[in-house]
């Protein structure tokens, strides 16, 4: 019984509360990066490193905690997590680290990380902390490879740099009968309404999500 | 019910111990990867003087960079001798790619001679001077490699930045941009060095008059613009003189 209540820990967020779609947590970063779908699944990764281990820091330092610096203790947790990324990051992806730069740093500002230590890290175990933190992370990944899944495609006619619509200047593949990448759909107002025809097919879905 | 967790001392202690926990660790994360940082830093630079003459996997309107697994091969190809100008003296230097741009100018502030790198590549039998050169943009560092011929006209430019605005005085490392300074001339009609200025409302938007010093600057992004102007006119009127040796032997 315990342990088929701990899998919703993981399996709400990706569906019925997930961070972005239902919270409307962490929009910045869903809606900045998410032009190409590499740097989707890197961001992904990071958040659901950084989330994981810490969600299980703040876990089992909940009792040893001041409530006086609370915000601060999580401030550097994540900021150390996110420091840390950045460097591996640096060391062994480069390229990526420079498309990434501001970004992994946001992550500390990025409001599903907060919002978890606050509202679950700080009142459970460890166990249950570390699967609210890869429930959420994946959940809050999800949403943004989907939307990275389809920007790049409609934007540049490539999945993870592999052109998979052919060729746009020596008109080859779906190029040759008149199609053309949606320039557009490369920045961020995209990027939102993109996200907004995921939440309205998840809310049409499930009408239990649709507030009055 | 206080609880012994919110005590004073109790929270100062907690801090200065947070603090030492997490200083010691980062250091060690950081000390632990510094050499494949440093290795990916010291790529980065060939790549980028490499794209400066030309060597680069641009397509239609992208900036690419050589890939980095090729990078040591060509850059070791191409670049033929790199040069290290101290006052008078030029000597020869193979790892003058790797001097500090930005230490050279402390010390030239301080009074004292800075090092001035210079690379020279070759292409198809033509010589590139490469020269990177250091600024300040609006929010931080600019930097760029310039290459040009002997009588200073640009043959092309790597423009970057560490954080300017996106969309607007990030757009400086955009093909556009650089591709403006390409066949511009640092000197004057006089023949004297007067770089080139980033300008608005210089009436040359496709940039198709080339003696003019002058390129169209970006909307919007007029402190970077400025930065770029001063920072090609400060750092490259310091080659000025090797150029001018050069033309009289």
């Amino acid at each position: 019984m315990g342990l088929f209540k701990d899998s919703k820990l993981i399996t709400d967020p990706l569906a019925d509360n997930n961070p972005i779609t239902i919270q409307v947590l962490g929009i910045c970063s869903a809606l900045a990066i998410t032009a190409e779908l590499e740097a989707s699944i890197v961001m992904s990764v990071a958040v659901l490193f950084v989330l994981g281990v810490g969600n299980v820091v703040i876990s089992l330092m909940r009792n040893i905690i001041p409530s006086k610096i609370r915000i601060i203790v999580q401030l550097v947790v994540v900021a150390t997590l996110v420091i840390i990324v950045d460097l591996v990051l640096k060391a062994f992806a480069y390229e990526l680290s420079k498309t990434l730069s501001v970004f992994v740093g946001l992550i500390i500002t990025n409001c599903i990380i907060m919002g978890r230590f606050e509202a679950f890290a700080l009142a459970n175990g460890a166990w249950r902390s570390f699967l609210d933190g890869l429930g959420n992370a994946a959940g809050y990944g999800l949403i943004l490879v989907i939307v990275g899944f389809f920007r790049e495609l409609l934007g540049s006619g490539t999945l993870l740099g592999i052109k998979v619509l052919g060729d746009p200047i020596e008109k080859t593949g779906a190029y040759a009968y008149g199609y053309e990448n949606n320039g557009f759909m490369l920045l961020a107002p995209m990027a939102l309404i993109t996200l907004g025809i995921i939440i309205w097919i998840q809310r049409s879905r499930n009408n239990a999500l649709i507030e009055d | 019910m206080s609880k012994k967790t919110d005590s004073n001392l109790y929270t100062l202690l907690f801090a200065v111990g947070m603090v030492i926990v997490v200083g010691t660790v980062l250091a060690f994360f950081a000390s632990f990867l510094k050499p494949n940082i440093d290795e990916n830093k010291r790529l980065e630079k060939q790549q980028n003087i490499l794209y400066a003459m030309g060597i680069h996997e641009n397509e239609e309107g992208t900036v690419a960079l050589i890939s980095t697994d090729k990078v040591a091969a060509e850059f070791s190809k191409y670049i033929v001798k790199q040069l290290v100008i101290e006052g008078d003296k030029v000597t020869a230097n193979d790892n003058a790619y790797l001097i500090d741009i930005k230490k050279e100018q402390t010390r030239a502030k301080e009074g004292k001679v800075r090092k001035l790198p210079l690379f020279l590549g070759k292409k198809d039998g033509k010589i590139y001077y490469i020269v990177p050169v250091r600024g300040k943009g609006l929010w931080d560092a600019i930097w760029a490699y310039v290459s040009m011929d002997e009588n200073m006209t640009v043959q092309g430019i790597f423009l970057d930045h560490k954080g300017e605005t996106p969309g607007l005085g990030a757009n400086i490392k955009q093909r556009f941009f650089m591709d403006d300074f390409i066949g511009e001339n640092l000197l004057n009609a006089a023949n004297e060095f007067e770089g080139i200025t980033v300008a608005k409302g210089n009436n040359d938007p496709k940039n198709l008059e080339k003696t003019d010093n002058e390129v169209d600057a970006i909307a919007g992004a007029t402190i970077t613009g400025d930065g770029v102007s001063a920072m090609i006119k400060s750092e490259l009127s310091a080659y000025a003189s090797y150029f001018i040796d050069l033309k009289k032997n």
